[in-house]
């Protein structure tokens, strides 16, 4: 098959390159350029768009004997992760931009180039594994190697998507053996750290990189039942179970901290309550998709996930006209609109849906 | 089996030069010792700056050996500028090479100058009537191209030279694309300045020259011992000695008919392809083109993997592609630019080569263009 193995400069990506050389593929290595001023060095851990990381990538490639392109992205980048990113903050919603660029950048962009230029897959230094059916069709699911798996950010792809995606480290059961791989192939990137992180915020401080781009009105903190208990100085700046900087100056009547609800961006309230209001009882979303086959039954039970790092936890799915709607079998922490929620069956990826609305497992106090 | 229609980036030695370089590797002895191997060294190095002087109508006391075209042009740039303090204003192009664009930049944020961007025509022509309207006795310096590198128009650099001296203001000329191509008379052209570098002519990559006319002034970059007039630095004797071997082998085959042939068979082959500089007064090896919904990266690609070698002309920092500051300047739009591709011919390039372009060309661009612009 003709390859393309996109390239960040990484340890992951090297090693998934090389494995799609070493099973005889005809591979050709790409850095997406997705800044338009790059830094020159990498700093830390954080970062993955340096010309010292395309520096990395295309040493790697060398090595490899592949040829090795710089292609620019950056203008979708921009637009479709950096500015997404921005939007859904200002609606007050909490994206997930990794997810955003696997779907529109790295599996769609890359991937409608890369077609077109007639290769046949894309293959990505992804901890996903990729399994096929009996009748020949493909389905997502977990790494082998649990502690890194990426499945959940892979989770937006589609049946056509995953027809021509390449996870070449899927069945390895440690990023531990990545680098020793990469060690033993002689690549001097088998140390470089893990990126974490977003990476167009590279000091990691989402929040004041947020505040130059979201626009801040003051406005009013509210409890559940509307009274006012303070004020803030931009909603946007509130995510979802949140505690600290609410600044309220005088304790709830039960003296327990307060968390962030609910953020509201059209009237500007950021909604607070005690701990257990945050529990969820339905998640809801009407842009959901499903990578693979679609479920058969209209209701099924599943495990959902709705972070990269949370547990996946027993759940019932249910398409309806315009919904996919979730319903933990326990009322489920930590969930706000804008994050995704990605359906399990076992170690399969069923789908997913960007997370529109909640229920509360509390009822508002009248 | 490559073909290389990339001469503008970089030309390969002859064996004749390959062979004088590799010899003259071997002579021992550092061109500034005293004694005899160092006189030896000493009269080949001597010996190419006359060979390369007279090339360029210059006296070889005039020519100063540099590192490349980079410096050469650095050199001029920040030497004539600090030379002519108090001035502070610098007459220039957007359509000018990086190593013109980044030294003027450099300049504005370090050394108070002011930098004053004359517009070009459609062609990348500088605009004679506005560089006049700003010329006066205040200008530090003048710098141009003489062909500009990317696009290949011609730069009237006897007007912009005439025009300069009413007000007494010195004019670098950067011939680095120019020379080996079209004829440079530094002399005739009474420019003050003018840099070459010798791996565009068949030379080896490293080394450049600098003419600095006697009656012009440069302050150096480079502080040591004092080899040269206005440059520090171990005298590079083998390198110059290639690069006059290279010089002497000037004028290479008139290239004019096989790139009008390339020319008009892009054209025919692709007939929405612009050619971009001007159609006659370019350089003899150079077309370049824009395909309107194409991507250069995608053109350079599947013609790389057809085992063509082509540029898409631009700046890359460390391989990250940009779109072209030449076309941008010219009034190409930003999407236009995208699609560029240039072909430079050279002493190597035939019909056979140019067919086999002609003849992958549109298969190429129909699929880049599928591709789109990302």
């Amino acid at each position: 098959m003709k390859v393309l193995a996109a390239m960040s400069g990484g340890v992951d990506s090297a090693v998934a390159a090389a494995r799609a050389v070493d099973a005889g593929h005809d591979v050709v290595g790409v850095h997406l350029a997705l800044s338009r001023q790059p830094g020159t060095l990498r700093t830390g851990a954080r970062g993955c768009c340096t010309i010292e990381d395309s520096m990395d990538a295309r040493r790697v490639a060398g090595m490899l004997g592949i040829p090795f392109y710089v292609w620019d992205f950056s203008e979708r980048f921009a637009a479709d992760v950096v500015d997404d990113f921005v939007a859904e903050y200002s609606a007050g919603r909490t994206p997930n931009p990794c997810m955003r660029c696997n779907e529109r950048i790295k599996f769609a962009a890359l991937l409608d180039k890369a077609l077109a230029l007639g290769f046949d897959a894309v293959a990505t230094g992804h901890y996903a594994s990729i399994v096929t059916d009996a009748d020949g069709n493909r389905e997502l699911h977990r790494a082998a190697a649990w502690a890194k798996d990426q499945s959940y950010v892979l989770g937006v792809l589609t049946a056509e998507q995953l027809e021509h995606a390449m996870f070449p480290l899927g069945a390895t059961p440690s990023k531990a053996e990545v680098r020793a791989e990469a060690a033993a192939r002689g690549f001097d990137l088998a140390q470089k750290p893990d990126s974490h992180d977003i990476c167009f915020i590279p000091d990691g401080d989402t929040r004041g990189w947020l505040a130059g781009r979201v626009g801040a009105e003051p406005g009013p903190i509210v409890d559940r039942s509307g009274a006012v208990l303070g004020t803030h100085e931009g909603a946007a700046a509130f995510t979802v179970g949140q505690r600290k900087g609410l600044s309220i100056g005088y304790p709830a009547e039960d003296g327990k901290p307060r968390f962030v609800l609910e953020v509201r961006p059209k009237t500007n309230e950021v909604v607070v309550g005690p701990r257990e209001a945050l529990a969820v009882a339905e998640i809801a979303g009407s842009r959901y998709t499903w990578a693979g086959i679609p479920p058969q039954s209209s209701s099924f039970d599943c495990e959902v996930q709705i972070r990269a790092h949370a547990d996946p936890v027993p759940a019932v799915a249910a398409v309806t006209e315009h919904e996919l709607v979730i319903t933990p079998v326990d009322p489920l922490d930590g969930v706000a609109p804008g994050q995704t929620a990605v359906v399990y069956v076992g170690t399969r990826v069923l789908g997913q849906c960007t997370i529109d609305r909640t229920v509360s497992a509390v009822p508002v106090p009248a | 089996m490559a073909i290389y229609l990339d001469h503008a980036a970089t030309t390969p030695m002859t064996p004749e030069v390959l062979a004088a370089y590799t010899s003259a590797l071997s002579v021992v002895g550092n061109p500034s010792s005293i004694h005899s191997q160092g006189q030896a060294a000493r009269r080949m190095l001597e010996d190419a700056r006359h060979t390369i002087a007279a090339a360029l109508g210059a006296d070889a006391v005039e020519l100063t050996f540099t590192s490349g075209g980079t410096e050469a042009i650095n050199l001029a740039i920040k030497g004539l500028y600090w030379a002519r303090a108090p001035r502070r204003r610098i007459l220039s192009t957007r359509a000018e090479h990086h190593a013109t664009i980044d030294a003027l930049e450099w300049l504005e944020r370090h050394e108070g100058a002011v930098v004053e961007w004359i517009p070009v025509d459609g062609f990348g022509r500088i605009d004679l009537v506005a560089l006049e309207a700003a010329l006066d006795g205040d200008v530090a310096l003048v710098t141009t191209l003489q062909a500009n590198n990317e696009v290949g128009t011609l730069q009237p650099v006897e007007r912009i030279v005439e025009l300069a001296a009413a007000h007494g203001v010195p004019v670098h000329v950067d011939a680095v694309s120019a020379f080996g191509s079209v004829p440079v008379d530094f002399a005739g052209s009474g420019a003050a300045a003018l840099s070459v570098s010798a791996h565009k002519i068949g030379g080896p990559v490293g080394v450049g020259a600098l003419v600095i006319a006697r009656g012009a002034t440069v302050t150096p970059l480079l502080h040591g011992g004092n080899q040269q007039r206005a440059r520090s630095g171990t005298l590079d004797a083998a390198g110059a000695h290639a690069f006059a071997v290279a010089t002497a082998a000037l004028p290479g085959p008139d290239l004019r008919a096989l790139r009008d042939r390339l020319i008009a068979g892009v054209v025919a082959a692709v007939p929405d392809a612009v050619l971009r500089g001007d159609p006659v007064d370019r350089l003899p090896g150079n077309a370049h083109f824009t395909f309107p919904g194409c991507d250069g990266d995608s053109l350079l690609f599947l013609l790389d993997s057809a085992g063509f070698s082509v540029s898409t002309g631009s700046a890359c920092q460390a391989g990250v592609p940009e779109a072209s500051h030449v076309l941008l300047a010219m009034g190409v739009d930003e999407r236009g630019a995208r699609g560029a591709l240039r072909f430079t011919l050279g002493h190597e390039s035939s019909e056979a080569e140019v067919d086999a372009l002609l003849a992958a060309l549109p298969g190429a661009v129909e699929r880049a263009r599928a591709a789109g612009l990302a």
